[in-house]
């Protein structure tokens, strides 16, 4: 199979390998280096996509980044991505692509219908159109226009691939390897600077693998080469091809996107496919080049027509040719260029040069080659559907408003160029308020905000002898302050061709009695005559403009259709450009993986995991694990089919009749030291604390500067100086910096320090009847008895020759004790514990049963303290000192605290004594009131009460207490269940609290 | 992300700091009387400038210190950063 548009030897493809692949189901090769785009060019195939809107048909536009329409679902390594921009993705061996948007095929699409219509679907259409009925939109409209719009599809199955994230510092980034930026990198690396250089493209050079200049005797490609190998061997400096910077932000930190592996055919394991890179640089030089504009004329989306640039960049770098029977419409020199290549490979160019006759260094050698060149002359409309075919050109009048001579010529394709315009983003994206250049009719980088600098094309100039000087300078001057050290640079010599002056000339005058569309952006569907009716309606500002038109927006962010959206605005408003102003540009400068901002955050990775010292025992006796924060802790411990209910149950009965044990490592933990602890917990905790004896325990509240309770805990005195702390699981975390707060800038007179020991010490509850039984026999030469431990004791004691803290502490409500051991001892105190506690009937019990001990005694956590209640709400007003002050105080006198009927906790059971009632279910007089129907409050924990089986819950009501004896109903829409109940104390289950102190 | 200058660990990425607010705000003085206006407006009123702003970070993936940073709300320059103990002009 031959390639009919492959040139003989032209290019830097490696033709020894070849590289089979599918478009559209047809089986096609390529060569190794080649882009999905330059393959099917080589192969004639220019169809590849139809727009947005109409449905035209589209082909290749460019041959990189600016690429328009050339958007695929690509599969290849095992994956299918969607919008995958042909003229950028590299041929990789099996690699199938398919046209999106077209249905059912390219050839042969339904939606063109849209293109014959295309006077139903103006600018804002659908603004317009799918207005009313209202409740159309959601499910008639909006799936309708999702259909028929939108790109490829997203693949639905699980990424297997990897990606990662990499920090890194440098002195300088250099983006882009143009002429420029090799010359600041080769600067910057010569005075010592660390210099990262960023190439977007697989090769490095930029425009000098496709101009005709030498610089040193040496070709552009070669010079770039020799640059690009010395760079290499330089310790101080990281060379990175497929690697594009697309953002800016804030303190100098860019990020850039780099395609690892994708254009490999065999990876290790461990390669990631793509890498998302963090570099923070002291300094940055953008030399990111720019990007051809087209000039606007009919039918100019055909499949066909290109970018002069690209045109040439497709010979030069692919060896491929766009098309036997080009020609060149421009309104400057650059384009000669690509007309010579052509030449150069035997095919013959028509130029057609929107300027008056007239002679430069290019025109001359042009016309020296014998090229057929027409000045004055301008492409009026292209003709053919999905091919270019021939094209209608005409004589421009001296003011460009019409022509005459109109006459149709062949060609099969046509290669455009409208000047350059400098890529801007970055700079924009870092704060530089951008200007106007006359000169290049095109905004070029002012002030900098950061640290940050354009050079070459970048910032508008076009030629190399300017770019290298300017490169060379900017990377020693700029590398010099950071570095204190300034090599010698000879700024080489360079031999180019001289462009004469470009013409401000940006889009064709519409023929007599034909309204052909003229495309301002491509991949909106964005025509001359959509922007010209979103100015009759009104829209003024540009940014309004672009909404309402799309113009600019999308994956390609207008990067070819921009300036020529600005130059027509402002001709209808009879403005200057500058006036108008430009839109703003936003990172991504390039579409990139989701993937890759997720980086290895995916699944087991998403956050740490923290699992406590007897993580393995519960894995091995069938814990099923719960998450509390990062913490794993057991939910319940199966045993055969249990079901959660059950195994809760059979866990908290356990421990209500007999003993259980739970693991309570993931408690908060913090260390206080210092003379000044008692009165700092004194000020951090509602109630009294200068008076807690050595060796004891107390339960505190501590609120919030507003008055809500923020956590709650004990806390027991192990010294005269020395406190040890316990908060929720959840609030460990801010507790901590809650305390160093008033330490460090409220109360610094305080001589207290605070430290987090939640991960030094593994926490065992034993909590049942037979708890001291139990508790004898673990420490057997300890007097453990009601007077020696009582409640809110504390001892310290050797476990089995580990040293031990006891703490007789509850949260389960039954006589129950807690000891700590170091963590490295946690798992032979849980086995210790296991083996001794079998006589007594132990079991483990995981947070499930924890959860209903606790609700049926009443006692508050998590949901009951939610941000919204005050310590009366949850009935611990007795915690709270009338005598002192506190954090927090001042906010209790509020009059919205202090109101009768403000919520407060009860308790409720259902009326049937079986039907659990759930959680956030609206507490209500009447099941059938109209709605909305007034909430009198909301259930906030549920359990199934083991003391008394029956369902139990703790609420939050209105009246509170008052309530006590009376029925309601408990609604929950999203259960759908609707449950009568009656309002009891929230005390369930021993209200005197005997059983802690037994 | 932001890069701030802790007084006691030098440039670190903003990923390290959690914030804390204005820093200008003081807390009125424990076990002394307060006029409810006064409470008020420590506990909840807040200006919110559009510029210069000096605000509380905490360095919580460092040295845990609070410490003080001169910030301009608008373009994110940081002017200054300071331990809570020294001030800021």
């Amino acid at each position: 199979m031959s390639q009919p548009f492959r040139l003989n030897k032209e290019g830097l493809i490696n033709r020894n390998k070849k590289i089979s692949f599918t478009f559209n189901g047809k089986k096609l090769f390529g060569y190794e280096g080649d882009t999905i785009a330059s393959a099917l060019i080589a192969n004639g195939i220019h169809l590849v996509g139809r727009s947005f809107k109409y449905h035209r048909p589209r082909g290749f536009f460019g041959a990189g980044v600016e690429e328009p329409n050339a958007k695929l679902q690509v599969e290849f390594n095992g994956h299918s991505e969607p919008n995958v921009n042909a003229t950028e993705m590299e041929l990789v061996e099996g690699l199938s692509a398919t046209s999106q948007n077209c249905w059912p095929s390219v050839n042969f699409d339904v939606g063109a219908i849209n293109n014959f219509l295309k006077m139903f679907f103006p600018a804002g259409f659908y603004y317009k159109t799918f207005m009313w009925p209202k409740s159309f939109w959601y499910k008639i409209y909006e799936p309708f226009i999702r259909k028929a719009a939108g790109l490829g599809v997203a693949s639905i199955e699980k990424d297997k691939e990897r990606y990662e994230h990499k920090f890194e510092y440098c002195d300088l980034l250099v983006t882009g390897s143009g002429p420029s930026g090799l010359a600041s990198a080769y600067a910057a690396a010569k005075n010592g600077a660390k210099v990262i250089l960023a190439e977007d493209k697989p090769r490095f050079g930029g425009t000098l693998l496709t101009d005709d200049v030498s610089i040193d005797n040496l070709s552009g490609k070669d010079w770039a080469e020799k640059i690009i190998s010395e760079l290499k061997s330089m310790p101080n400096v990281t060379v990175k091809n497929r690697s594009q910077v697309f953002g800016y932000y804030d303190h100098n930190m860019l990020v850039m996107f780099e395609r690892v592996s994708d254009h490999l055919e065999k990876k290790s394991k461990f390669t990631p496919r793509q890498r998302l890179w963090y570099i923070r640089a002291k300094e940055t030089i953008l030399s990111t080049g720019s990007i051809e504009r087209p000039i606007v004329f009919g039918n100019n989306d055909t499949p066909g027509i290109f970018l002069s640039a690209a045109a040439k960049e497709y010979m030069k770098v692919y060896g491929v040719l766009v098309g036997k029977k080009p020609l060149i419409f421009t309104n400057n020199d650059s384009a000669y260029e690509t007309a010579l290549e052509f030449k150069k490979n035997n095919v013959e160019p028509t130029i057609l040069d929107t300027r008056e006759e007239h002679s430069s260094e290019l025109i001359d050698e042009a016309k020296s080659k014998g090229i057929d060149i027409r000045f004055s002359h301008g492409v009026i409309v292209a003709n053919g559907y999905k091919k270019v075919k021939s094209a209608k050109i005409g004589k421009l009048n001296k003011h460009k408003n019409s022509f005459d001579k109109i006459e149709t010529v062949d060609c099969d394709c046509i290669c455009v160029s409208g000047f350059w315009t400098p890529s801007v983003h970055l700079a924009s994206q870092s704060g530089n308020k951008l200007k106007y250049e006359e000169k290049i009719d095109a905004f070029i980088p002012d002030k900098k905000k950061q640290q940050e600098t354009s050079v070459g094309a970048a910032n508008g100039s076009f030629t190399l002898e300017e770019s290298l000087k300017h490169g060379f300078e900017n990377g020693s001057n700029i590398s010099a302050k950071i570095t204190e050290t300034k090599a010698e640079i000879s700024i080489p010599n360079v031999n180019e061709k001289k462009y004469g002056a470009h013409d401000k000339f940006w889009c064709m005058p519409l023929p007599k009695n034909e309204n052909p569309k003229r495309f301002v952006d491509f991949q909106n569907d964005v025509s001359v005559s959509d922007i010209e009716i979103a100015l009759r309606e009104g829209y003024r500002s540009i940014e309004h403009v672009k909404r309402y038109t799309t113009l600019g927006m999308a994956t390609d962010q207008g990067r070819t259709s921009n300036l020529n959206g600005l130059q027509l605005v402002s001709n209808i408003e009879n403005k200057i450009v500058p006036e108008v102003g430009h839109t703003t540009f936003r990172p991504p400068f390039t579409p990139i993986t989701i993937g890759t901002i997720v980086g290895r955050e995916v699944g087991m990775e998403y956050m740490p995991t923290r699992k406590t010292p007897m993580h393995e025992w519960h894995e091995k006796n069938n814990a099923v694990f719960v998450d509390a924060g990062a913490w794993k802790r057991p939910r319940y411990y199966k045993q055969g089919n249990e079901t959660l209910f059950e195994a809760s149950k059979r866990e908290a009965k356990n421990v209500r009749e007999n003993v259980g044990i739970c693991d309570v490592t993931t408690l908060g933990k913090i260390d206080i030291k210092g003379p000044d602890a008692a009165e700092f917990l004194n000020r951090v905790y509602t109630n009294a604390w200068m008076k807690l004896p050595i060796g004891k325990a107390r339960y505190g509240l501590m609120l919030r500067e507003d008055g809500i309770v923020m956590d709650d805990g004990t806390t027991t005195r192990i010294s005269e100086n020395h406190y040890h702390m316990t908060t929720t699981t959840a609030q460990a975390a801010n507790v901590l910096s809650h305390l160093e707060y008033y330490l460090q800038i409220v109360w610094p007179e305080l001589n207290v320090n605070v430290v987090s020991t939640t991960e030094q010490w593994a926490g065992a509850a034993i909590a049942g009847p037979k708890s001291r039984d139990m508790l004898s026999k673990l420490y057997p030469d300890l007097d453990v008895s009601n007077d020696a431990l009582p409640f809110m004791g504390y001892k310290e004691s050797d476990f089995f020759g580990v040293p031990s803290r006891i703490f007789r502490i509850s949260f389960s409500g039954e006589l129950a004790y807690e000891i700590n051991v170091k963590s490295d001892h946690g798992m032979f105190m849980w086995e210790k514990m296991m083996e001794v506690g079998k006589e007594f009937g132990n079991q483990p019990y995981g947070t499930e049963a924890l959860s209903t001990l606790r609700i049926e005694m009443g006692h508050i956590a998590g949901p009951e303290l939610d941000g919204r209640t005050i310590p009366s709400d949850v009935s611990l007003n007795g915690l709270v000192s009338k005598k002192k002050d506190f954090i927090g105080k001042n906010s209790l006198g509020r009059e919205a605290f202090n109101v009768e009927s403000r919520q407060k906790i009860v308790g409720l059971i259902p009326i049937d004594r079986k039907s659990s009632i759930p959680e956030g279910s609206h507490i209500v007089q009447d099941q059938n009131a109209k709605l909305p129907n007034p909430k009198l409050g909301h259930v906030s924990s549920s359990c199934w009460s083991v003391e008394n089986n029956n369902p139990f819950s703790l609420a939050i009501m209105k009246d509170g207490k008052n309530m006590i004896g009376k029925k309601f109903f408990a609604v929950s829409p999203l259960k759908n269940k609707s449950i009568e109940v009656e309002v009891i104390s929230s005390h369930y289950v021993d209200p005197e609290g005997k059983r802690v102190r037994s | 992300m932001l890069y701030i200058k802790c007084p006691y660990c030098g440039l670190r990425a903003q990923k390290e700091f959690s914030y804390g607010g204005d820093a200008t705000v003081k807390r009125p003085n424990i076990n002394e009387e307060v006029s409810s206006e006064d409470w008020d407006n420590f506990v909840y009123m807040r200006k919110s400038p559009r510029g210069k702003h000096i605000e509380l970070w905490q360095h919580i993936a460092g040295c845990r210190q609070w410490i003080k940073v001169q910030r301009d709300t608008a373009t994110h320059e940081i002017f200054q950063t300071a331990k809570v103990t020294e001030e800021i002009r």
